[in-house]
């Protein structure tokens, strides 16, 4: 086994720390301590905090990736030990080899013989057409009759194992956090159904395929696990991108004013009368030309995908900063204003002090905000640009390529629905997760709706 | 009023010329023409003779921005920034790479573009201040609360969810107008009911959520109390006092928006096949065809610049406090 660092997965776990970081040293403040509690005292709030958590979870499983190492070849006498180009990531490990089960072609969900006839021969050589039975589902099963009876007792068992395992984790918690007055057991219960859940996926997956399987007889439950990590670390980098540029230039404008807010103003209006899908589409097809033209540059695929997703990111990030620009150059503008921006003027502090000390702790709603808001819109983008033919790399899992795989799929007859249904279901849940917490969360910081609810 | 417009439109040419810069920067500094000869040709016939063959025949044999060769001004027209880029503001947009007049080709996929954006744009718009409305009938009760989950449940679908399901539901199981296509003549709506129907449901989540939003402020306004106080019916006060005023920030909200109406739907028009402006960028976009993308950058940013100036007219044609000067 030979640890792989992909570039992705540095950002993915700088990016994590960083977070964390942060919310530390927000919670020194009184303030937005109370805004914080505001948010988790509402169950939604935590619900949706936890789901949120339980995807960027995968996603850091999904971002420890090594390369197995080959079975010796019997009758080479060598000491090199020779890898695997395939690349495995711990969340792999933890599904029990889910992706390695791959069947022909399309099969529905639970099924025991393939979607499409073919061609085969019985004992006596002679050749018929029928529905050739699945290679990974069902093999156990003594007669196809069996099934559903069989996947009954199978998730009774995930059930209890789920329900032991939660327990267990939640007792935990539960010792610790019984004195809290937030509504924990709203986390704790979404946290068991979550528990269960992937226990039962990973008991009765190597018996059936759960989601069906896809054209190329790939494991839809396990394709749409992978398009996790791609959707929550381009939801975070591309913003995290986006922030110093926007913040920068922002603050600068509204700070300084005069010539300087003349550029800024310049610059953000034009970048954003461009239409900004144009704009990504050039960018990324331009990159895309310059990987073609230098293959040498990585050893892997997977590499290559990587490089081209963290492009991605870059750009998304690069092109959307203008409208976090405007926002922040309009509020910096109002609290310049302000007498205690005026008193610290007065007292001969420095300028690159007032803006930390002044400026910035008084913006850092908007940031968060906007943050938690472009999360769920990145994610939805990043299907669009997939269909385009502009996004993610199709080596690397994720919802917006399943979503153009297959989608003249329902015009088939009999529909293929459950590789839509698979891609629909995750991405809706994260997406629906992150909308309802960026809602509690601007309601919580912005000064606006505060006083709005205060009155009302 | 028309000094301050004839000012905005010449502070438009440095935008349009900083757009122009860095698209320009963007397809032939990063990318040389060198590169794009290649990708162009495919690597099996890359030899020097072909990729300068290539060049001389679509024009990028010359100097990015300086041409010493050529003797006065036109050492600066006889370069590629000239000649690609700066063309633009004529309107003459030259040829695409496959050798299509672009002009032409825009101005015949307009129509079909308009056909399906500017129905869906005022149905939306109505729908979506109706099913705001009746929210804001329903407003701090527990039925409220569930609506405002269900918009944001519609918002967090992708748009390519409606248009797959809205085809699956409304044109294949039900059967009720062609799954996709279009005509220019006789029975061409049938073709744009579902594309419209479709924009319409996508957008009802966003939209009826942001009138219910701006109806909310409206709603916690002294004058509303007033009316109340003086005995108005509820019906009254959202129609005669609330919807007014609320129109005014909707209506500069969405005014930016109307010139873009122009460029069509990506997504809509490619999944319907409607042979509009939209489709003609998603194709240029797959065949990298640079040509057209960077016609389509600059139509786009002049119709967005054009989108400001008329907010700031509908501000004082909507709010009479306001002047421009």
């Amino acid at each position: 086994m030979k640890p792989l660092l992909l570039w992705s997965d540095l950002l993915i776990y700088v990016l994590v720390l960083m977070l964390c970081l942060f919310f530390l040293r927000l919670r020194s403040d009184p303030q937005t301590r109370e805004h914080w509690r505001r948010v988790f005292s509402t169950r939604l709030g935590m619900v949706t905090f936890t789901l949120i958590l339980v995807y960027v979870g995968i996603a850091l499983l999904d971002s420890l990736h090594f390369r197995r190492a080959l079975e010796p070849v019997a009758g080479t006498q060598s000491s090199e030990r020779f890898y695997d180009n395939q690349v495995t990531s711990a969340l792999d490990v933890m599904l029990g080899g889910m992706g390695e089960r791959f069947e022909r072609t399309y099969s529905s969900p639970f099924a025991l013989i393939s979607f499409a006839k073919e061609n085969m021969k019985d004992e006596n050589g002679a050749l018929y057409r029928d529905f050739p039975q699945l290679e990974h589902a069902g093999r156990h099963l003594s007669a196809p009759a069996e099934r559903w009876t069989d996947v009954l007792k199978k998730s009774i068992t995930a059930l209890i194992w789920g329900l032991l395992i939660s327990a267990v984790l939640v007792g935990m918690q539960w010792a610790f956090l019984r004195r809290s007055s937030l509504p924990w057991y709203a986390s704790w219960l979404t946290q068991t159904t979550v528990i269960c859940l992937a226990v039962w996926l990973v008991l009765i997956s190597p018996y059936y395929h759960v989601l069906g399987t896809d054209r190329g007889g790939a494991d839809v439950a396990y394709q749409s696990i992978k398009g996790v990590r791609t959707a929550v670390l381009l939801g975070t980098l591309a913003t995290l991108i986006m922030l110093p540029i926007a913040v920068t230039l922002g603050v600068m404008a509204g700070y300084f004013k005069g010539r300087v807010d003349d550029v800024v103003q310049y610059l953000y209006t034009t970048m954003s009368s461009i239409p900004g899908i144009l704009l990504i589409a050039a960018s990324v097809l331009l990159f895309q030309v310059y990987i073609d033209l230098h293959p040498d540059f990585f050893s892997t695929g997977m590499e290559k995908a990587d490089a081209r997703f963290i492009a991605l990111c870059f750009i998304l990030g690069v092109t959307s900063w203008s409208s976090l620009c405007r926002l922040i150059r309009g509020e910096t503008l109002k609290i310049s204003q302000l007498e205690f921006v005026q008193a610290a003027h007065a007292f001969g502090v420095s300028h690159s002090r007032i803006v930390t000390r002044h400026i910035l702790p008084n913006v850092v709603h908007i940031i968060l905000i906007t943050f938690v808001l472009d999360f769920s819109s990145l994610v939805l983008a990043e299907a669009v640009l997939s269909y385009i033919g502009v996004g993610i790399d199709p080596a690397m899992g994720s919802w917006g390529n399943m979503i153009n795989s297959a989608r003249s799929e329902l015009s088939r007859e009999p529909v293929v629905w459950w590789t839509l249904s698979g891609a629909f279901f995750f991405m809706f849940v994260l997406v629906l997760a992150a909308n309802l917490f960026a809602d509690l969360v601007r309601d919580a910081f912005d000064p606006r709706t505060g006083s709005r609810v205060a009155t009302a | 009023m028309l000094i301050y417009i004839i000012r905005r439109l010449f502070y438009a040419i440095p935008i349009l010329l900083g757009v122009n810069l860095l698209t320009f920067t963007l397809f032939f500094v990063v990318n040389s023409p060198d590169d794009m000869a290649v990708s162009q040709l495919g690597a099996k016939y890359v030899t020097p003779e072909a990729i300068h063959s290539w060049k001389e025949k679509n024009g990028y044999d010359r100097p990015l921005f300086y041409n010493p060769d050529a003797a006065g001004s036109d050492a600066l027209t006889e370069t590629i920034f000239f000649s690609k880029s700066l063309r633009l503001f004529a309107f003459d947009f030259g040829r695409s790479e496959s050798g299509r007049d672009i002009t032409t080709d825009i101005s015949t996929r307009m129509w079909p573009s308009l056909a399906v954006a500017v129905p869906s744009f005022v149905v939306g718009i109505w729908v979506n201040i109706c099913v705001a409305l009746l929210v804001v009938m329903f407003h701090a009760t527990r039925l409220d609360r569930w609506i405002v989950f269900v918009f944001v449940a519609m918002m967090s679908i992708s748009y390519l969810f409606y248009i797959i399901g809205g085809q699956y539901l409304v044109a294949k199981t039900w059967r009720l107008v062609p799954i996709s296509g279009f005509h220019a003549q006789g029975q061409f709506w049938k073709f744009l009911i579902l594309p419209v129907l479709v924009g319409v449901v996508a957008g009802i989540g966003a939209g009826a959520r942001w009138y219910r939003t701006l109806f909310l402020e409206e709603a916690n306004q002294d004058y509303v109390r007033t009316a109340r106080a003086k005995g108005a019916s509820e019906i009254r006060i959202l129609f005669r006092h609330i919807l007014p005023n609320a129109l005014i920030p909707i209506l500069t909200g969405i005014v930016v928006l109307i010139p873009s109406l122009f460029m069509g739907g990506l997504l809509i028009e490619s999944f319907f096949g409607i042979p509009g402006l939209g489709s003609y960028m998603l194709d240029a976009i797959k065949s990298q065809d640079f040509a057209i993308v960077r016609s389509m950058v600059f139509i786009g940013s002049i119709l967005y610049i054009i989108g400001l100036i008329l907010t700031d007219i509908s501000y004082t044609w909507a709010d009479p406090r306001l002047r421009l000067d």
